[in-house]
């Protein structure tokens, strides 16, 4: 590492150090301040008088008596029912990443394994798919939904998500697959496994690190998303993402912005975790597709 | 491996992508060919001793039964797509004729939902593409100095603005911006202007949601440009030195060419992942200053009256704008997996 190449003069450090820091600001300070402020009331939230209401919290403590509350929590998840709808998305989410990684293991071996024509135009189409933008579906998928009574309910919104994400799980386990030399499955095949028992037996015990990291990324575009959930589900159904913003469309009695504010807190912590976790696997998936290829 | 065993392995896969993904967009194109059914009217003749009046009024169970006998409408053919919501001919070939110059034109155009729309998109994505490669590529030139123990927090904390929910991570932005938040406040105390708002004007609006793109999209860029720089070898690197390179010149001549593959991949991604640009468009309630081709579905969409087949048009019309867009990409991966002789 102390090659001359890795050697930096003063200046060149400073401008780094400085950019870098201003970055880590940008990127966090968002997350840092509506968190603090969550625990504040909605007049020192957003005050006008001093932006450092915000912080001290003067309307808080004439208001509640201490210089921290609850409210926006309490008014969120036990008066607004925010709980039901995290429940129902801990549903969603379980449902999606274990049935698309069901499918995807599947068909990404498959198409890691087959040296036909044909694997090649599945992957090409599945790329088209890919760039589809979910809200043109949506727009497919509301007449036949409402024609046929599965508008609304939990588990076509998990069925959709799972196939809007099959594509892009699809291309991750399919170069994950193509890195597993096909020695393994070919000398059980040898030995008389079939195809499946091969998969089963060898491949199976030493897919999970590819499997988890493309886990990571269904269940992120399983709890992010808007497009299809808003659209789909009924307001009893409600996941998380719909719910806050619902919150943000009853803004006139005072204090909802709160919930709001609240909620967007709460749906934020599990993420936290998750990076702080899984973040080799966050890295790792995200380059497998750029820097291999 | 063998036909079958193929077939049986990618089946799920297949089944689900053909039903949901497919099936929809042949939906979505028979749907724009069709306009729900106008409410049936009738002409009541209403005698009294002072003569005959007729009145017309609406035949509600008749539309109703209309209406679910034809749940898809009546056939219009390309109607939709020329009606003054979508393509707009008739408006714009009389604004054409009436202009004086492009600008006017220009101006003219904007009055167009969807015009507005489309510029608004092809403004993002060609704008907010770019700034976000650039930033990526600073931030990862600047992590890859920084010491290795403060690896691991530094990526931490530049991962956040891309894995948090796109609509929290905008509601954040969103209420710092407000007027009675910190960074409208700082804005206001800038501009020396106290009712100075970025929700009530429609270039702060464009200019914030852009800031916010790149905000959300360049950890992405920051970490497949990071993952290239620990490959740029090293030997290359001090050879340049040697050679009397200076510090630009080294990144100029030897880490950019090392990253070209890896920026047209990032910017094919952003390209994509932009021209759909929707979530912030809601955190930051633009829709009176800025309104992009997935929000115009959105809001077709939306409200008490489905308008179906306005929606479905413009799908259609964003989907051969995704096409435009994607075939680099198919291009480049048809080259990828082509064998080379």
């Amino acid at each position: 590492m102390s090659s001359i190449a890795t050697k930096r003069p003063l200046p060149v450090m400073v401008i780094a150090t400085v950019f870098l820091l201003l970055w880590l600001v940008i990127a966090a300070f968002p997350f840092l301040w509506t968190t603090w402020g969550s625990f504040k009331v909605e007049g020192d939230f957003f005050s006008k008088a001093n932006w450092l209401n915000a912080i001290i919290g003067p309307l808080t403590t004439a208001e509640t008596g201490a210089s921290f509350t609850g409210q926006g929590y309490y008014g969120a998840w036990v008066q607004e029912e925010f709980w039901r709808a995290a429940m129902n998305t801990v549903i969603v989410c379980v449902c999606v990443v274990s049935i698309s990684l069901t499918c995807g293991t599947l068909g990404g071996y498959a198409l890691a394994r087959s040296g036909f024509r044909y694997a090649f135009w599945f992957l090409f189409f599945a790329l088209i798919f890919r760039a589809m933008p979910p809200i043109t579906l949506v727009s497919g998928y509301l007449l036949p939904f409402f024609e046929w009574n599965l508008w609304g309910h939990l588990y076509t919104t998990i069925i959709v998500l799972v196939a809007i994400n099959q594509p892009f799980t699809l291309w991750m386990l399919h170069s994950f697959f193509k890195n597993i030399p096909a020695d393994l499955d070919e000398s059980a095949m040898v030995d008389g496994c079939n195809r499946f028992q091969a998969f089963r037996h060898v491949i199976i015990p030493i897919m999970w690190p590819g499997v988890i990291t493309t886990g990571l990324f269904s269940f992120l575009l399983a709890y992010n998303d808007f497009a299809v959930t808003i659209m789909l589900l009924t307001k009893e159904n409600q996941t998380m993402v719909p719910k806050i913003v619902s919150f943000l469309g009853t803004t006139q009695t005072k204090g909802n912005v709160m919930f709001a504010v609240a909620a967007a807190v709460s749906i934020t912590a599990p993420l936290f975790v998750m990076i702080m976790f899984f973040q080799r696997q966050i890295v790792s998936g995200l380059t497998a597709g750029a820097v291999k290829g | 491996m063998k036909h079958s065993t193929f077939f049986w392995f990618v089946l799920p896969s297949a089944i689900l992508m053909l039903l949901f993904i497919a099936l929809p967009i042949v939906s979505v194109v028979t749907q724009s060919v069709y306009a729900a059914h106008e409410q049936v009217v009738v002409t009541v003749e209403n005698c009294g001793p002072f003569g005959c009046t007729q009145t017309t009024a609406i035949d509600q169970e008749a539309t109703q039964a209309l209406r679910e006998a034809e749940p898809l409408g009546k056939y219009v053919g390309t109607d939709i797509y020329t009606d003054r919501n979508h393509l707009a001919f008739a408006e714009v070939g009389g604004a054409w004729r009436e202009a004086e110059g492009l600008p006017d034109f220009g101006a003219a155009l904007m009055n167009l939902p969807f015009y507005r729309a489309m510029a608004f998109t092809l403004t993002y994505t060609f704008i907010v593409t770019p700034l976000t490669i650039i930033a990526g590529f600073a931030i990862a030139l600047v992590v890859n100095t920084v010491a290795q123990w403060l690896k691991g927090p530094t990526i931490f904390l530049s991962l956040l603005p891309m894995v948090v929910t796109p609509i929290v991570g905008g509601l954040a932005l969103f209420w710092m911006v407000d007027a009675r938040g910190i960074l409208g406040g700082a804005l206001q105390w800038l501009a020396d202007d106290p009712t100075l708002s970025v929700k009530a004007d429609t270039t702060l609006m464009w200019i914030m949601l852009m800031v916010y793109g790149v905000w959300h999209s360049a950890p992405f860029a920051f970490v497949v440009f990071y993952a290239g720089l620990q490959t740029v070898n090293q030997d290359t690197i001090e050879a340049a030195i040697i050679d009397g390179a200076s510090r630009w010149e080294r990144i100029r001549y030897v880490v950019i060419p090392h990253l070209v593959p890896l920026t047209t991949f990032v910017a094919l991604i952003q390209l994509m992942d932009n021209f759909r640009v929707f979530e912030p468009l809601v955190s930051f309630q633009a829709q009176a200053h800025a309104q992009s081709l997935s929000y115009f579905i959105f809001s077709d969409l939306g409200g008490e009256t489905r308008l179906l087949s306005s929606a479905a048009a413009t799908s259609v019309l964003t989907i051969i704008g995704v096409a435009i867009l994607l075939s680099p990409v198919l291009v480049r991966t048809y080259r990828d997996f082509t064998p080379r002789t």
